[in-house]
């Protein structure tokens, strides 16, 4: 299945995937409407320092240890994608504290949001990748066990 | 056609069903389940009477999964023996079920002490399922008058006092403990909560708890004496390891199982609250009364009893809990060096020991802690790390470029 992968001797640290994201999940047209003098609370998000930096968002893992650990039964994963049913978290936090890799935050009301490609959003494929002016983060296929 | 039989239909009985299914979709599984209704979400309890999820939201699992996974779910029977010489499961209405494999995932109960005077209180509850959260709703009503006192200031006597407090007059938590949280918190960072806990208009007794109860006054070890309407006893778990025990099975505060939920009778596996497996922390065996371990256990187990091959040998205690907006995440076990850092109201503590994280206590910042929890899960050298005495910011830049291309370059 495709994923989002990182190249990150290519990421210039621009932070323009955190903004193409907190805009794609707006459900809003305009991006200046969207993101505008807001706090953004996107599903990707670039860590690093002077030297390094690389964005990160969920790797849809073979084996996902949040479903595994959601208190709420929320999380699940179907056809490959690792989703979360917002409608059932509680905010306890429990899948950050498992995530290896430090891909889930809380959104704006506490509630829990993560990566899901894009597939069910206007998008149709991760605008994090579409708009990443370095390739530093693409959406394809690599090997390795499902 | 195998026949699979689960004792228990809570997560651990769910991780079984899912880690049957996924390697043999024929089998006939069939959940024998102590409690009248389908899996629910056993933490969401609290949350329920605290008006954030409601009966629908906190099903575990979708209407449809039992069907789905062509499960029979006997509701509302229990397993009264298992006689593993004839591969059966007797159940209390004296039907029996043969299994070809089957797997334990019978959960814990509340352990109440006997208090003196304790039949003389009308309305006392216990606090471990749906049903105790529905009577306890019933008897505070809509009133707002009643007194609550909570014995016990664990994770559920304290998830309680968080989910009742707008539907009670007041509620006032004890422990013989000196400390809230005492199995997960040093005094230090139970000082924390319990500040925040009684800012949130909890009153909290630590080192005091009652030693007689007469109709509506408790009596405290200290001398002193509680008025309470309403009585919730939250003082500890016990594991439900009878079944296992009267069938010869090795139990000690859990059914004793190994890294693939094997228990050491044949065909016989276990799984989640009922069981003691390996904490990878501490190198010991203990009791992993959490809901990520329950699953966990489960999916090993059922994987393992369906022909697959799976092994659970990293399972550590994790906690992640909050009341009232602080929230605190603990992992691992506290040996070694402790370093600890500190910004603004948040408090960060690391233990390390041989090169190794092995625990941590984390209250106020919590962001991508999962981070530090897979380095004491995965065992991962600390000296391979630029993981820092002071560890700043939860960050994979703590890993060498070419570690991190394999984490987020790779399928993992
Ligand atoms: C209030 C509360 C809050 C919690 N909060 C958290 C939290 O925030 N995070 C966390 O990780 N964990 C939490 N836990 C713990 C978590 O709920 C358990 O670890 C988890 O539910 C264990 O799952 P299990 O399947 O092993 O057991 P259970 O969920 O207890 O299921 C066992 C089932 O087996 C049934 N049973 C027992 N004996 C028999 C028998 N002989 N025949 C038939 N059926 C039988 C029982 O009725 C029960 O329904 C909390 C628990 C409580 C009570
Ligand atoms: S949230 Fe984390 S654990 Fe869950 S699938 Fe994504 S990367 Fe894996
Ligand atoms: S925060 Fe939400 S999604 Fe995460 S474990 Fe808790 S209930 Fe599940």
């Amino acid at each position: 299945m495709k994923r989002v992968y990182v190249n990150e001797e290519w990421c210039l640290g621009c932070h323009l995937c955190e903004y193409n994201c907190a805009f794609a999940n707006s459900g809003l047209e305009d991006m200046v409407l969207a993101l505008k003098g807001r706090k953004l609370f996107p599903r990707i998000h670039v860590e690093g320092d002077d030297r390094i930096t690389f964005a990160v968002s969920c790797r849809h893992c073979t084996d996902p240890l949040c479903v595994k650990s959601c208190i709420a039964g929320a999380i699940s994963k179907q056809d490959g994608v690792v989703k979360i049913d917002r409608s059932k978290c509680v905010g306890c936090l429990t899948c950050v504290l498992v995530c290896p890799y430090g891909a889930l935050a809380p959104g704006e009301d506490g509630i829990m949001q993560k990566c899901e490609l894009c597939l069910e959003n206007a998008c149709g494929a991760p605008a994090c990748v579409t708009g990443c002016p370095n390739r530093a983060i693409v959406y394809e296929e690599r090997g390795g066990a499902e | 056609m195998k026949r699979y039989v689960i004792v228990g239909n809570g997560t651990a009985a769910v991780g079984c069903i899912e880690g049957i299914r996924a390697v043999d979709r024929e089998g006939e599984i069939t959940v024998v389940s102590g409690e009248s209704r389908p899996v629910y979400s056993r933490p969401l309890i609290s949350y329920y009477l605290e008006g954030r999820t409601d009966l629908v939201r906190m099903r575990y699992r979708g209407n449809s999964f039992y069907a789905d996974n062509g499960c029979r779910v006997l509701y509302g029977r229990r397993a009264a023996a298992v006689d593993p010489s004839l591969r059966a499961v007797k159940l209390d209405d004296g039907t029996e079920l043969i299994y070809d494999k089957l797997c334990i995932a019978a959960g814990s109960r509340s352990f109440v002490p006997p208090f003196e005077g304790l039949d003389s209180v009308k309305d006392r509850f216990t606090f471990m399922t749906l049903d105790d959260a529905l009577a306890l709703e019933q008897a505070l009503g809509t009133g707002r008058d009643k007194r609550v006192l909570i014995v016990g200031a664990g994770l559920i006597g304290l998830k309680c006092a968080e989910g009742i407090i707008d539907r009670a007059k007041s509620v006032t938590v004890c422990d013989l403990a000196d400390r809230v949280l005492s199995s997960i918190l040093d005094g230090e960072c139970a000082a924390i909560v319990q500040k925040h806990l009684e800012e949130h208009g909890i009153t909290v007794m630590p080192g005091d708890t009652a030693v007689k109860f007469d109709a509506r006054r408790a009596e405290m070890k200290s001398g002193r004496s509680v008025e309470f309407d309403v009585l919730v006893l939250a003082v500890g778990v016990r594991a439900n390891t009878e079944l296992i025990k009267a069938a010869g099975g090795n139990v000690n505060r859990g059914i004793i199982v190994n890294e693939k939920m094997e228990t050491d009778l044949a065909d016989v596996y276990a799984a989640g609250d009922c069981t003691e497996g390996f904490d990878a922390s501490l190198g010991e065996r203990r009791v992993l009364a959490i809901l990520p371990n329950a699953y966990a256990q489960g999916q090993t187990a059922g994987t393992n009893m369906a022909g697959g091959d799976r092994t659970l040998d990293n399972a550590i205690p994790l906690n992640s809990i909050g009341f009232f907006g602080l929230h605190m995440m603990t992992a691992g076990s506290y040996t070694g060096e402790m370093t600890e850092e500190r910004n603004g109201p948040a408090l960060r503590r690391f233990f390390v020991e041989d090169g190794l994280l092995k625990g941590f206590i984390l209250i106020g910042d919590t962001v991508r802690a999962g981070i530090y929890t897979s380095l004491i899960r995965d065992r991962i050298p600390l000296e391979t790390l630029e993981f820092g005495p002071a560890a700043h910011e939860a960050t994979s830049a703590i890993y060498s470029r070419e570690a991190r291309r394999k984490r987020f370059g790779g399928v993992v």
